[in-house]
């Protein structure tokens, strides 16, 4: 690890300004930044620690009936708040599937938001990374890559974006809310991280000593609590990141038709990749197999394999169908022992063979 | 430059002087503090042999820094014990042999002290397994580290409903 100054700020307004110095990196549970800098990969000068801060960890219900997450709530206070849990299921499912009961303790909202790619040849300082190192080539593409992306990739990169929390988030429409050097504004999650383009190394849309400060889903993201799961394909049953993942939530009408949909798939790109033209292909039809299967091939249709990885498409396409079923069987009572694993019990029985 | 901190480790309010911020609340304790209990295995969030209560939630130590836990109190293993009596997890994983060769154990352990207290999986085996998925052990002592946990958490909880009879 790197020498670095340590700055404990008492306000956000200190905060911010003691992160406009080049080389400072904001410090909040930890749990990614100092894996990154035990590993070298991030070398700031500063660290701003923000767990000190006040009025950043609660999750407020406001007047207009949008929710706002702080930045410092924990990922797992967040999952556990009965409240939120019951009126955005689907997230805190996905925050429940990702990492572990220690990590999830430490892990803040922001943090999750802001966590790097787990590219191998991203974490590994001797490979070639244009991420890490701008311009140096990317040692992933024909590399090992059987984890990278199949939607959104440039030849610049082809890794993915890890967050479970993020994928929900997406579909429901969540905004950013930041505060930085210039003051306050807000950009919507969906926009937030950047594809790689020619510049995999500018990854989201936060400016240069801007600190996120709350995420907030509008109001009309509470209306699927009744349909809304997510579905995460592991390469073990538990503590392993998404392979491949989706987020599906539903309102069903009284005649039992699709009101409205979200779809949002995580895994496949280097953001949370919501499908807006999957939602409309979905809107007034019957909540069946063939509407599902057509939303699947329409998510899914600008899908290519970036190397090894050919595989992830027909599996996205699988777990977007097992989502859509799953999310309109209904938002289980009770959270399954195993958060948003396949291995869970389906209801209807098999739903593949 | 040296950063005066205060930590209540085991009960023990305690000040430190820091003279690098880049110490791990698991360098401290293990380095500095001779609390050896607990384990370093990988040292990046991947195993959970470094697991400790932070103001009684379980973390893993070797992702926090010290520096930034001013105020803060830390359970380890060597903290669990009262009077020499051994805290209920640890008797349970005596009794069903929730080891082999003890390295992950301070840190399963640890995690299943503050499973319990989250009071999410009861009884479940299958949430339990899930609630213990970041400790990894490599003598695959998962069967008997499953049945301690669950008999470890029936015990507390009828411990603690005497308690409130009682009251
Ligand atoms: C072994 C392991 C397994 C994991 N498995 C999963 C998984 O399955 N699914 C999953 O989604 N995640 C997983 N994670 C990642 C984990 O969710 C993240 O490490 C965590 O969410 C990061 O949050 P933090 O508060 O610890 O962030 P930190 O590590 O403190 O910060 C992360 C980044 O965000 C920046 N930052 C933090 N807060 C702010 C803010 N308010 N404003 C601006 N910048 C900020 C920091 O500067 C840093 O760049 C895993 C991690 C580990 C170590
Ligand atoms: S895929 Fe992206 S993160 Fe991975 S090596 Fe290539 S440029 Fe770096
Ligand atoms: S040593 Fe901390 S998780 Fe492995
Ligand atoms: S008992 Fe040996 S690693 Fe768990």
């Amino acid at each position: 690890m790197n020498r670095f100054e340590y700055v404990r700020p008492g306000t956000l307004a200190e905060a911010v300004a003691a992160a406009a110095a080049p080389g400072a990196a904001f410090l909040a549970g930890g749990t990614n930044l100092l894996d990154l800098m035990k590993g070298g990969i991030a070398r700031p000068d500063r660290l701003v620690d923000l767990t000190h801060l006040p009025g950043l960890d609660a999750v407020e219900r406001l007047p207009d009936g949008s929710t706002r997450i702080g930045a410092l709530v924990r990922n797992a206070d967040l999952a556990h708040d009965p409240d939120f849990a019951a009126r955005y299921p689907a997230i805190a499912e996905a925050l429940l599937s990702g990492a572990s009961g220690q990590l999830r303790n430490a892990a803040t909202a922001a943090g999750n938001v802001l966590q790097r790619t787990r590219c191998r040849y991203f974490y590994d300082t001797a490979s070639a990374c244009n991420k890490r190192e701008p311009g140096s080539g990317c040692d992933a593409l024909g590399g090992e890559n059987r984890a990278h992306a199949v939607l959104g990739w440039s030849e610049h990169c082809i890794a993915t974006h890890p967050s479970d929390f993020c994928v929900p988030l997406a579909a429901l429409g969540a905004v950013v809310e930041l505060e930085g050097p210039a003051g306050r504004r807000e950009v919507p999650l969906a926009e937030f991280h950047h594809l790689p383009g020619s510049t995999p190394e500018r990854e989201t849309a936060r400016g240069p000593g801007e600190m996120i400060v709350a995420l907030r889903l509008p109001p009309e993201a509470a209306r699927f609590a009744a349909h809304s799961r997510y579905l995460k394909v592991r390469e073990r049953i538990s503590y392993a990141f998404a392979v491949v993942s989706a987020a599906a939530a539903l309102t069903l009408a009284d005649d039992g038709r699709i009101g409205e949909a979200r779809l949002a798939l995580g895994g496949v790109a280097l953001k949370p990749w919501r499908s807006t033209e999957a939602e409309a292909a979905l809107a007034g039809q019957a909540p069946d197999r063939a509407a599902f299967e057509r939303a699947a091939e329409i998510a899914l249709a600008d899908a290519r394999p970036s190397g090894d990885n050919a595989y992830k498409i027909p599996l996205a396409r699988r777990i977007v169908v097992r989502a859509l079923q799953l999310a309109a069987a209904g938002t289980p009572e009770r959270l399954p022992a195993l958060p948003a694993s396949p291995f869970a019990p389906a209801p209807g029985g098999v739903l593949h063979v | 430059m040296n950063h005066s901190i205060r930590l209540t480790i085991n009960g023990e309010e305690r000040r430190i002087d820091l003279d690098d911020p880049r110490v791990t609340l698991l360098d401290l304790l293990r380095e500095r503090l001779d609390l050896t209990g607990t384990k370093k295995g990988c040292d990046r969030g991947q195993c959970g042999a470094c697991t400790v209560l932070l103001d009684g939630r379980r973390v893993n130590s070797c992702l926090a820094l010290a520096v930034s836990l001013d105020g803060s109190s830390v359970t380890t293993i060597e903290g669990l014990a009262t009077n020499g009596e051994l805290h209920p997890v640890q008797a349970a994983f005596i009794a069903h042999d929730g080891f082999q060769c003890g390295y992950c154990t301070p840190g399963q352990i640890m995690s299943a002290v503050g499973l319990i207290a989250e009071a999410q999986a009861g009884g479940d085996p299958e949430r339990v397994r899930e609630g213990m998925s970041g400790n990894l052990c490599r003598c695959g002592a998962y069967a008997g580290i499953t049945e301690a946990v669950i008999e470890a958490g029936a015990r507390m909880a009828e411990a603690s409903g005497r308690q409130e009879k009682a009251a």
